[in-house]
């Protein structure tokens, strides 16, 4: 027990060591000069600045409160619906032949399309709205959804499925009470690949006319040469990318209860 | 008083294209039945028992189950399969209340059936765990709960201990046993372990070599609880032995 304790402690440590070498190198190559800080400020600066933006619009138009809350509703609202529409469809495209059969080639065909390239096209088709930026970052968040719906699905254990028939099941109780639990451990995964793509989508959709927003504050600290800012977007977003993952993994415990083993 | 057949086999035929697997099989099993198949390794006893409860068509003949074709809808089956099969995402109790709730039995019998099982196989400890959180004979009496807990008309069962130690094999015979004299259930359970199949049943089907007739049904009346060291057992075993000997 108390080795265990003393591991964890040394641990934590090399967590930390790693980190600060890290940002130890990072300050040190701009102070030093290595680098230029008209092209990469210090961690200091960029602390600086992050604490500054908290309360200060300038010169961005916006304070990184401001940014931050708008780009975690249009990534949020982007991946809810990316879940709500594709681990359904994956599930009974996994499910039904007919479904696979009829969805599987044109899903297939829209799947290496990248989602950056479907910018222009729904620059067209949709404007530069909210509404188009939404539909670019859930057709990032949308593929993993379906693709490990489907795989789960798929690969159900068949020994699991031929004690339901035994029993007497009908196809969609199979379905609902064997295939779909059984697929949840790709689909958890699935839901994790799409919340990173509509996390790391985001710069891109946020590339269309917007006036707020952290992929904005990104752009427009290039523009002004600023990359103290540029750098507290990427950190910023960063830093929620992997709380929103923590926050989801307390999610999975929640529904999946039975994939953890008790800590004894 | 002629006592009607449960289970009657008639003609039953398989073929996976040219390769005759099972060659026109007929038997019969009476109600409450403990029926054990033992045969040569990979004379067929799966393709049989999977044949049994329609997962696959018979090439011909048919299964009746009280005078009608065997119908996982109809008839109250369950089937003990050799792979670990209990529901990783249902407790124990919830694995045990599978087929009870397929069969949309009344909460009540579901409720009371749940507390028998759980009493009969000492699971009343583990009934709110996961199935992974057990061992693996442990997870198979889940599973062995969860078909009797049907009262089946017809439970089958395929070399459910292959994986088990001798000890947790004894265990689980004599659990079987006990469930199987509590639910009155039809049993047809297969391996390939001869002592086994003395231990356990009533009747003793004597599978040949592919393509797999039945060579011999032997009643085995030893009295129960049986001893292993007996001599009338151990007469018995080398009999079967002897008969599934194909060299």
């Amino acid at each position: 027990m108390k080795l265990k304790k003393k591991n964890q402690i040394k641990y934590f440590l090399l967590s930390v060591l790693g980190l600060a070498a890290f940002f130890g190198i990072w300050e040190l190559s701009v102070r030093l000069g290595w680098v230029s800080d008209r092209t990469l400020s210090a961690p200091s600066a960029v602390i600086e600045t992050l604490i500054r933006k908290l309360t200060d619009a300038k010169p961005d138009g916006s304070t990184l409160p401001q940014h931050f809350w708008q780009s975690l509703k249009l990534a949020l609202s982007s991946f809810l619906v990316a879940v709500v529409v594709g681990v359904p469809l994956g599930w009974v495209m996994g499910y039904y032949k007919v479904a696979d059969r009829l969805l599987t080639p044109l899903f297939e065909i829209l799947r290496p399309i990248p989602p950056i390239a479907w910018i222009p096209i729904v620059i067209l088709t949709m404007g530069i709205g909210m509404r188009a930026k939404i539909f670019i970052i859930f057709l990032a968040a949308f593929v993993p959804c379906v693709i490990n719906s489907y795989l789960g699905i798929r690969l159900t254990d068949p020994v699991k499925i031929n004690v339901a028939k035994t029993f007497g099941a009908s196809p969609f109780k199979i379905f609902t009470t064997v295939c779909i639990p059984s697929s949840l451990n790709m689909v958890f995964t699935g839901v994790r690949l799409s919340l990173n793509s509509s996390w790391t989508t985001l710069v891109a959709a946020e590339m269309l006319a917007s006036s707020r927003g952290l992929g904005y504050m990104i752009q427009l600290g290039r523009t002004l040469i600023r990359p103290d800012i540029i750098i507290v977007g990427m950190i910023t977003i960063g830093i929620t990318g992997a709380l929103l993952n923590k926050l989801l993994a307390l999610l999975e415990k929640k529904i999946a209860p039975w994939r953890y083993r008790d800590e004894a | 008083m002629r006592e009607e057949a449960k289970v009657k086999v008639r003609n039953l035929t398989k073929s996976f294209g040219e390769l005759l697997v099972l060659d026109d099989i007929s038997f019969d099993i009476k109600k409450g039945d403990f029926v054990c198949i033992v045969g040569p390794t990979g004379c067929g006893k799966t393709t049989f028992l999977n044949l049994l409860v329609k997962l696959i068509e018979p090439t011909s003949g048919e299964i009746l189950i009280d005078g009608e074709p065997a119908d996982p809808k109809k008839h109250n089956m369950a089937f003990v399969f050799q792979e670990p099969s209990a529901y990783p995402w249902l407790t124990v109790e919830e694995n045990i209340q599978y087929g009870l709730k397929i069969k949309k039995m009344p909460k009540n019998v579901i409720a009371e059936r749940t507390e028998e099982i759980l009493d009969v196989l000492g699971l009343r400890d583990v009934r709110k765990t996961y199935p992974h959180q057990l061992s693996a004979s442990l997870e198979q009496r889940v599973v062995i709960g969860r078909a009797f807990a049907l009262h089946p008309d017809l439970l089958l069962m395929d070399e459910p201990y292959a994986q088990m130690d001798i000890k947790m094999r004894y265990y689980l015979e004599d659990q079987v046993i006990k469930l199987w004299q509590r639910t009155g259930s039809t049993v047809l359970f297969i391996t390939h372990n001869i002592e086994e199949a003395i231990y356990l049943s009533e009747k003793c089907l004597i599978l040949s070599n592919k393509p797999t007739t039945v060579k011999e049904e032997k009643t085995i009346d030893l009295p129960r609880p049986r001893d292993i060291a007996l001599p009338e057992f151990i007469a018995l075993r080398e009999y079967v032995t002897n008969q599934i000997k194909w060299w």
